[in-house]
């Protein structure tokens, strides 16, 4: 029995690499100066769905992005590594979205795929560290989550559940839940694969469809018609039947109040050294200057 | 982010302005796959575009995956263990990623599961991945026995084996070189005969054998008993089991990476390849001009990776209250090691190109016997330059990556003989490359035949008849150039002394090398003014040598030749 298996993912700048000022005057990204790459957890949650799938035969790997037009670059990254389906979330309704309003659009989005067995998704996104668009998901979808996962366990697809390891403080823990779940994954689990080169250049035209044409099987298509087609799915708030009031700026409750650009220097440096006494007096230290209590 | 393929301006140079038309339109035989595999071009922009994005993603693994473990590489080596060679750590993921990339079946047919992409593709692979780590190569990225297999192998031997060599499931290697029969291949004596079952067996010992550890294997066997010479030797197709056991590693001075093995095999089970007697004389050959391209891209690519090494270390190390850069010996040095990369890479994508529409044309009048006489006269014409230009390419290139990384490592000073700086490293791995598939000395034979028969005059009076009005001083000169190396020609071919023209034979393939060089990159200046400065600067050098060496033939029967038995006795 094979499982339906989604995958969420997003374009995001990449702030290991930038190439002049990261921030504008206004405080906002400046996106000019930065590439924009698969944000990085995200190909660990590709990852981890495509051994699920090659483990479990009769799966299938539908990966979905909210964003610009561009943002079909990362459906094709997803195309060249295995995916079998992928759908680009876009309209200009969902513009300035917080990760309230993105969770609903993403949900509305898994719940056109029809059903589903495992949503993964990458911890958090480099740009905004929220870590919430998966949790806020899963709770709008109204199915177990299991964040922070670094591996899989046990999958048992007839019984329906999933044994998850999940990244804790100073360790682990292991998880056991039932089916549908979302899992949101680290980077210290299921080394992303390189892109195929066969897959690349059989995808490397693919576009997405002129108009918002519902989900159907055509992943199930033989590849080899695949060159002429217009191959992800583009999504809009109808397509969705999503609430307009729940989507981008309108759905948004986050308020930016102000955006301050913090330059972190590095300052002096004490040695304490390893006694009783030193440690006391750093933290006496500590404590009168409000950095404790 | 870093990518091997677009931090490199001149590959892309390359790319960019070579001609591929004919080429791609040959290899994809009109694009008759375009309905068959989503992955088969349709026309030759999407070929270029195909080939572009498949250098892409090699440049990044070799980046990101295969460069970052070079150094551990050389450090941990290869061992033998239970009879079973262990690679180290990171070559095993490279190969893993490689096999993952689908990146293992590059130039082979795509109903195989390869990417059918051309040698002149090939090459700029091979350059990048030898870049990152300089053992990789010949048995990472190796598509030579893959190719030999495809070209001279039963439809039976292709579907068995091809398949699993383009999904990386099983390695290869080729397995020529005896303890007695070194450049001299005539003297293999590895027995092959058949058994009562008609089947062959093969007995005895292999030596030097790079990645003899590979499932698939092309032995070169002695099949005619009782034969000696060439024509008793013959080509068989030998997967690993039992019968063949690895009996040592040899401990090397570079390319830690690449296991060398001692193989012997006994009774061990091989299907002939292509007919009896021609093992040596068509297939093996055929193999070791395909390696030889190989090893003028992987010396290429050691020679990059030295140089960039040794211009960063230029720019940052300060003496003298200014960057070492800054002074005119390191300068020279810097530049001429970056004008050898530039024409050592110009030469080598003249040679591909030469290659690839031969093996075009062969492949069209095997297929199209009714119109072979569209391609006789063409498939002539590559043939002998491709018999030319590929030993002149590993010639050049090889020796030229000696030179570079020999001064990657004097521009460091006292740091680059330290194990710390990976100069040290690229130094040892870059010694093999103009020993291995043949030394210079033998390349030089391979070459010259087709200077004195008048094979490299043809081509040089066609790169004469190119429009070269961006480079006019310059042209005249390297004409010049030309007319000494054919006064030395004349001059030698009237030597009474036999041994003359072979003693000075390294000497004439040299000047000849330059010279179609000094075309070349005036060839390129066409689309670059950076590349004019190159070539002038090669042309400055170049010009002088040859006529120094002109002055040497000139000078008559040599005193090395008169004196050297009592000089050196």
């Amino acid at each position: 029995m094979g499982l339906n298996l989604i995958v969420l993912v997003k374009q995001v700048p990449d702030t290991q690499n930038i190439s002049g000022e990261a921030m504008k005057e206004d405080g906002t990204v400046n996106r000019a100066a930065l590439p924009a790459i698969f944000n990085p957890e995200d190909l660990h949650a590709l990852e981890a769905a495509l051994q699920v799938k090659e483990q479990n035969p009769g799966s299938k790997v539908t990966v979905i992005t909210m964003g610009p037009a561009s943002a079909v670059q990362v459906l094709k990254e997803s195309l060249y590594r295995g995916a079998d389906t992928v759908a680009l979330v876009s309209d200009r309704r969902f513009a300035a979205a917080d990760t309230l309003a993105t969770s609903y659009a993403l949900k509305c989005a898994i719940e056109k795929t029809g059903a589903f067995d495992i949503v993964f998704c990458g911890r958090q996104a480099i740009d905004g560290d929220t870590a919430q668009v998966g949790p806020q998901t899963a709770e709008k979808l109204g199915i177990n989550q299991i964040t922070c996962v670094s591996g899989i366990e046990d999958l048992d697809g007839k019984k329906k559940t999933v044994t998850a390891k999940r990244s804790i403080e100073g360790g682990y823990e292991v998880v056991k839940c039932g089916l549908p779940v979302l899992l949101t994954m680290t980077d210290e689990g299921f080394s992303p694969r390189p892109p195929s080169a066969i897959r690349m250049l059989s995808y490397k035209n693919a576009s997405t469809e002129v108009t918002s044409a519902g989900y159907d099987e055509s992943y199930m298509d033989d590849t080899s018609k695949l060159k002429d087609t217009n191959y992800i799915h583009l999504w809009d708030i109808e397509a969705l039947g999503a609430d307009v009031q729940s989507c981008g700026l309108a759905g948004s409750p986050t308020k930016v109040k102000k955006i301050e650009s913090v330059v972190l220097k590095s300052g002096e440096i004490r040695m304490v050294e390893n006694t009783e006494e030193a440690v006391s007096s750093m933290v006496h230290d500590l404590i009168a200057d409000h950095t404790l209590g | 982010m870093e990518n091997f393929l677009l931090d490199n301006k001149d590959i892309l140079f390359h790319l960019e302005h070579m001609d591929m038309d004919r080429i791609i339109r040959l290899k994809e035989d009109d694009f008759s796959e375009k309905d068959l595999y989503s992955h088969a071009p349709v026309d030759v922009e999407d070929a270029k575009d195909s080939y572009l994005k498949i250098l892409e993603l090699v440049g990044k693994i070799c980046a990101e995956v295969l460069e970052p473990y070079a150094a551990e590489v050389d450090e941990e080596g290869v061992k033998l263990v239970n009879g079973e060679v262990q690679y180290a750590k990171g070559t095993r993921l490279a190969l893993d990623i490689l096999a993952k990339a689908d990146l293992m079946g590059f130039a082979l047919p795509r109903k195989y599961g390869g990417l059918n992409a051309p040698t002149t593709i090939l090459c700029a692979a091979a350059e990048m991945v030898s870049r990152a780590d300089g053992s990789f190569l010949n048995f990472g990225l190796q598509q030579d026995i893959a190719e030999t297999l495809c070209k001279f192998g039963s439809e039976e031997q292709k579907n068995a084996v091809l398949p699993r060599l383009a999904s990386g499931e099983v390695g290869s290697s080729m397995i020529l070189t005896e303890p007695d029969a070194g450049s001299d291949l005539q003297a293999v004596t590895l027995k092959a005969s058949q058994g009562p079952d008609g089947k062959w067996y093969l007995n005895g010992v292999k030596r030097f054998i790079t990645n003899g550890c590979g499932e698939i294997g092309l032995v070169l066997a002695r099949s005619e008993e009782g034969s000696k010479g060439a024509r008793g030797l013959s080509f068989f197709l030998y997967e690993r089991d039992e019968h063949m056991k690895i009996r040592r590693l040899e401990n090397k001075l570079g390319i830690h990476g690449s296991p060398t093995c001692e193989l012997q095999f006994n009774n061990a089970p091989a299907t002939l390849v292509g007919e009896r007697r021609r093992g040596l004389t068509k297939y093996t050959m055929w193999l070791m001009n395909s390696a030889r391209l190989g090893i003028a891209a992987q010396s290429l690519g050691i020679a990059e990776a030295a140089y960039r090494e040794a211009l960063k270390y230029a720019n940052e190390r300060i003496q003298f209250d200014q960057p070492i850069k800054e002074f005119p010996p390191v300068f020279e040095m810097l530049t001429e090691m970056k004008v050898n990369m530039e024409a050592g890479r110009s030469l080598m994508y003249e040679t591909s190109k030469f290659v690839d529409l031969k093996e075009g044309l062969e492949h069209f009048a095997e297929k199209y016997p009714e119109r072979s006489d569209e391609a006789k006269s063409d498939l002539k014409k590559y043939t002998r330059l491709a018999a030319l230009f590929t030993p002149i390419a590993k010639a050049f290139n090889t020796e030229m990556s000696n030179k570079v990384t020999y001064d990657a490592i004097q521009i460091h000073g006292g740091t680059g003989y330290m194990k710390e700086f990976n100069v040290e490293r690229h130094y040892r791995d870059a010694r093999i490359t103009n020993i291995y598939e043949g030394t210079t000395q033998l390349q030089v034979v391979a070459a010259i035949g087709g200077i004195t028969s008048g094979v490299a005059g043809g081509i040089l009076d066609e790169y004469e008849a190119e429009d070269y009005s961006h480079g006019k001083d310059l042209v005249k000169m390297v004409k010049k150039a030309r007319n000494n190396l054919d006064k030395a020609l004349v001059y030698a071919k009237g030597e009474e002394n036999e041994q003359f023209v072979t003693y000075h034979s390294r000497r004439i393939v040299e000047m000849t090398t330059d010279i179609i060089i000094s075309y070349l990159l005036l060839r390129d200046a066409q689309h670059d003014e950076r590349k004019l400065k190159v070539a002038e600067i090669f042309i400055h050098k170049m010009f002088p040598c040859i006529e120094m060496k002109m002055n040497y033939i000139l000078q008559g029967t040599s005193s090395v030749l008169k004196n050297y038995s009592e000089v050196i006795a």
